[in-house]
């Protein structure tokens, strides 16, 4: 997949009015979201905004109580109805995620990681699958790790692999939540650049970030969420740069006092 | 001290353990675990009547006593037409024990995998069932060692209660000969060291399993 293929700026991921919550704390009230193919969305946001449940809906690691997610113009899934799980099952299908602590299997080397859902699920022949998880260490500078166990790594390397795993199983979207929020500082470097690089090739990707200089570098959209509710969206410079409300301004200072 | 009577009784005491106590615990244990497994994932349902079926099974074998439990099968049953033999009798007893015991452990280490590892199994397409054996089972075995260790080194003692049922195993050998020599100190301090024996081997065997689960965690 690359920007310049044919395809690249349609719709491929829509979110409607999702809505969802956890026994009275409602924690999505009508989300709405659009994303392009090869169109790289940040969403950020205070804790507790809901923009980590917006991103597990789309891995359907949250079952939304309403609204609904559409991927490319072949799969709907519409939460006011039942939904079954092999529609469940289609969507999670469309995306992989990159999670904030990684959660690589640690009883299991690296390759074994990465091959894991290719041969035990997607049934590719292990030779295949063993050789693109190869390649795809290689890209990330791990080629040398492929026989360590997760405990062996530094959190930047483990990382590196979570989003290896995510790759290897072919997904439209790719999904970060947080991705570098558990690294040492001297460790985030890493991870963003792959993260870089896959934008540069034209993947498509919803990355839920604190890292507002990131955000701004690598997103073609930031999404502000707050309260469940998308407050603001735009170019990372607008939102980022010279926010409209005020809830954005807020959080805009408070993230660049830290430093 | 007589020493020719422990030269002369050590090899029916041995020959009790070797094809009465370690068979009996072996077959036990093995079927045991296997229940057990089904009623930890039961407890675990969502489904109410599902769990709610494995908690009361988990409450009475808890709640009652094995040499109790054993009596029931092998004694009770033949009044309600149904008659076992002592060997058959000796292992469903004992393996529907491990079956409540074990179903705690077995449990409480599934709850110890974190939820996470669930998620990634998911993200990478596994359904319940598949990710419940290739990535929180391995995990959760890791954990359940040292307590079902635990387990099965009582079983081993504990199959001794199978000698009121006729079975000839260790305990029940060293009685018949104590009770024609009337060398009681003698033949039961023979037997005790015969078991001690064997869990001495079994808690090697622990701390090999351990190391060998232990290679993918940090040291």
């Amino acid at each position: 997949m690359s920007p310049t293929e044919p395809g690249v700026g349609a719709p491929l991921l829509a979110v409607h009015g999702l809505r969802k919550s956890f026994g009275d704390n409602e924690v999505l009230r009508g989300i709405d979201l659009e994303v392009r193919r090869g169109q790289v969305v940040a969403l950020v946001g205070p804790s507790g905004s809901g923009k980590t449940t917006v991103l597990r809906s789309l891995n359907s690691l949250e079952i939304p109580d309403g609204g609904g997610i559409t991927v490319g113009d072949d799969l709907v899934v519409d939460f006011d109805r039942p939904v079954g799980k092999r529609q469940l099952n289609l969507l999670r299908d469309r995306s992989a995620m990159v999670f904030q602590h990684y959660n690589l299997f640690p009883h299991m080397t690296v390759l074994q990681n990465v091959i894991e859902g290719p041969v035990h699920v997607r049934k590719q022949p292990k030779a295949d699958a063993v050789a693109e998880a190869e390649r795809l260490l290689q890209r990330v500078g791990l080629a040398d790790k492929r026989d360590a166990y997760p405990f062996q790594l530094s959190g930047g390397q483990q990382q590196r692999v979570g989003i290896v795993r995510a790759l290897a199983m072919r997904p439209q979207v790719l999904l970060f939540d947080e991705p570098t929020s558990a690294l040492d500082p001297e460790l985030v470097g890493d991870v963003l650049a792959v993260i870089k690089e896959l934008s540069d090739e034209g993947w498509t990707m919803v990355i839920v970030t604190h890292e507002l200089a990131f955000a701004r570098e690598v997103a073609d959209e930031v999404v502000f969420m707050d309260q469940g509710l998308v407050v603001e969206r735009g170019a990372p410079e607008v939102v980022l740069g010279s926010p409209q409300h005020d809830r954005t301004r807020q959080f805009v200072r408070r993230l660049q006092q830290r430093f | 001290m007589d020493w020719e009577l422990v030269r002369t009784s050590l090899g029916p005491i041995v020959r009790g353990a070797v094809l009465g106590t370690i068979p009996l615990t072996l077959a036990s244990f093995a079927l045991g675990l296997a229940l057990a497994l089904a009623v930890a994932l039961m407890r675990l349902s969502h489904i109410r009547v599902v769990s709610g079926l494995a908690r009361a099974y988990i409450s009475v074998i808890r709640g009652t006593p094995l040499l109790v439990q054993l009596f029931v099968i092998f004694y009770g049953l033949p009044s309600v037409g149904l008659t076992i033999s002592p060997w058959p009798s000796a292992i469903i007893a004992f393996s529907m024990n491990v079956g409540g015991y074990g179903a705690e452990i077995i449990r409480a280490a599934i709850l110890s995998v974190p939820k996470g590892q669930w998620e990634a199994a998911h993200m990478v397409g596994m359904p319940r069932a598949l990710a419940l054996r290739r990535i929180i089972l391995p995990q959760a075995a890791r954990v359940s060692v040292p307590p079902l260790s635990n387990t099965f080194i009582s079983l081993v003692k504990d199959t001794s209660l199978a000698s009121l049922i006729l079975v000839t195993e260790l305990f029940r050998e060293a009685q018949q000969i104590a009770a024609v020599s009337q060398e009681f100190m003698v033949l039961y301090v023979e037997a005790a060291a015969v078991y001690w024996v064997v869990c001495l081997f079994l808690s090697t065997a622990q701390s090999l399993l351990e190391r060998r689960l232990d290679r993918y965690v940090a040291h």
